[in-house]
């Protein structure tokens, strides 16, 4: 049996590890509250800007555009956003196997990292070709139209072909979705988001007319299409992390709970069992001297 | 009568509701000129360039600066969605002033490399913000 002093040394340390757990749940709590007021707030734009874009694109559907096609330079974009801070359970590990396991995983891929801990887990395998992780601190509007406008330019040089967005969904405090979507060239369907209320809505709409036309619409909607995804994506992110981070923090606090108890019970034996011995031995030194 | 020419105008930023109400008119800049919208507007789809946005409600008028972004004009509803838009109290003064001048010194001494649209569009937003304050 381990000594006394081990097992109280032991139990101090878990108690210190505890105590930052409980801490760090507090705060993520406290994060997280923030995020998705943040997430709610910014739906309604997201939900208008993609049912808008939807239903241009199901008036234009033989439209040649260079945005509905793919370029054939074969090189495929991913931002991939995780989080700057380990110890939010799986919630990198599994955006990052999102792209290492799924259909994109042999192909060649431009990663766009936002967030230290997929860039470090991807650059082994693929090109970083450029790391906003700062932002993900606190994402703002700006950074989304920066990054955007960087990847259209490329899409339109024709460096790549396609662009993917790998980013957590958010759909309540406990449940996280890793999401892959793909933003280029714009997939036209009804199932990724909740249209199936704004599509009977549309039936009763007279119909809708575009000021500039619809070819130079889509040009100036697309790359507003485009910004509003990847701040939606951050945005979703950030409340994903905290809340994964929430749960973490939760069972390990728990965990060491259980360990505690544990420890206690076995210090309380050793106590129990080296008072009895230390009896044993006065009362056989008493006998022995009487 | 005067309640049927009322529609409902919606302002959605990113990052808020920037206005919800009642009005009876809108007025702002798109890609193709100014356009004043009042109810049973023809259903249509804008984008927006920069300029001020006059909302005209029952408790008289309002300005803001609005920047980027598009609007979704339907007959009793009209939805503003904006990549930026200001309130005049949100407006830096002194920002806005240097950022017309730099602006302005750009366009007055444009090289090839210049990006003029860049710069023209720098100049409205400037010129906008300036507008509202006062």
């Amino acid at each position: 049996m381990a000594s006394m002093r081990d097992i109280k040394r032991r139990r101090g340390s878990i108690q210190s590890t505890q105590q930052i757990t409980k801490a760090m749940k507090l705060v993520s709590t406290v994060k997280l509250q923030r995020a998705k007021q943040n997430a709610d707030r910014s739906k309604n734009y997201f939900h208008c800007m993609y049912d808008t874009v939807n239903s241009i694109l199901k008036r234009t559907q033989n439209l040649d555009h260079k945005y509905l096609k793919a370029g054939d330079s074969g090189k495929k974009a991913v931002i991939v956003i995780t989080s700057n801070r380990g110890l939010a359970g799986g919630y990198n590990s599994n955006v990052i196997k999102l792209i290492t396991n799924g259909e994109l995983a042999n192909e060649d891929l431009a990663i766009y990292a936002i967030g230290r801990k997929g860039r470090d887990a991807l650059q082994r395998r693929y090109e970083i070709k450029a790391d906003y992780s700062d932002i993900i601190e606190e994402p703002a509007y700006a950074d989304a139209m920066a990054i955007s406008k960087e990847l259209l330019e490329a899409f339109s040089k024709g460096e790549i072909s396609e662009i993917y967005l790998a980013y957590t969904g958010f759909k309540n405090t406990v449940v996280h979705i890793p999401t892959l979507l793909r933003l280029l060239p714009v997939e036209i369907s009804g199932k990724e988001t909740e249209g199936g209320q704004g599509e009977t809505e549309n039936k009763d709409r007279a119909p809708m007319n575009f000021e500039p036309e619809d070819e130079e619409a889509l040009n100036l909607l697309i790359p507003k299409y485009i910004t509003s995804l990847i701040y939606g994506g951050m945005i979703e992110a950030v409340a994903s992390e905290n809340g994964a981070r929430m749960q973490a923090m939760d069972s390990a606090t728990s965990n060491a709970e259980e360990m505690i108890d544990n420890l206690t019970l076995l210090y309380n034996r050793a106590r129990q069992s080296s008072i009895t011995q230390e009896l044993t031995e006065i009362i056989a030194g008493a006998n022995a001297i009487s | 009568m005067a309640d049927n020419n009322l529609f409902t105008l919606r302002i959605i930023t990113p990052d808020r509701v920037f206005f919800e109400g009642e009005v009876s008119m809108a007025e702002f800049n798109t890609t193709e000129g100014e356009i004043g919208i009042y109810k049973k507007h023809v259903p249509t789809t804008v984008i927006i360039s920069p300029g001020i946005l006059t909302i005209t409600g029952e408790e008289g008028t309002k300005e803001a600066a609005l920047h980027a972004g598009f609007a979704e004009i339907l007959q009793d509803e009209v939805v503003i969605l904006a990549e930026i838009i200001e309130w005049p109290g949100e407006i830096d003064k002194s920002r806005a002033e240097a950022a017309r001048e730099r602006a302005e010194e750009r366009l007055r001494t444009k090289t090839p490399e210049t990006d003029i649209l860049r710069a023209e569009t720098a100049l409205q937003r400037a010129l906008a913000r300036i507008h509202v304050i006062r």
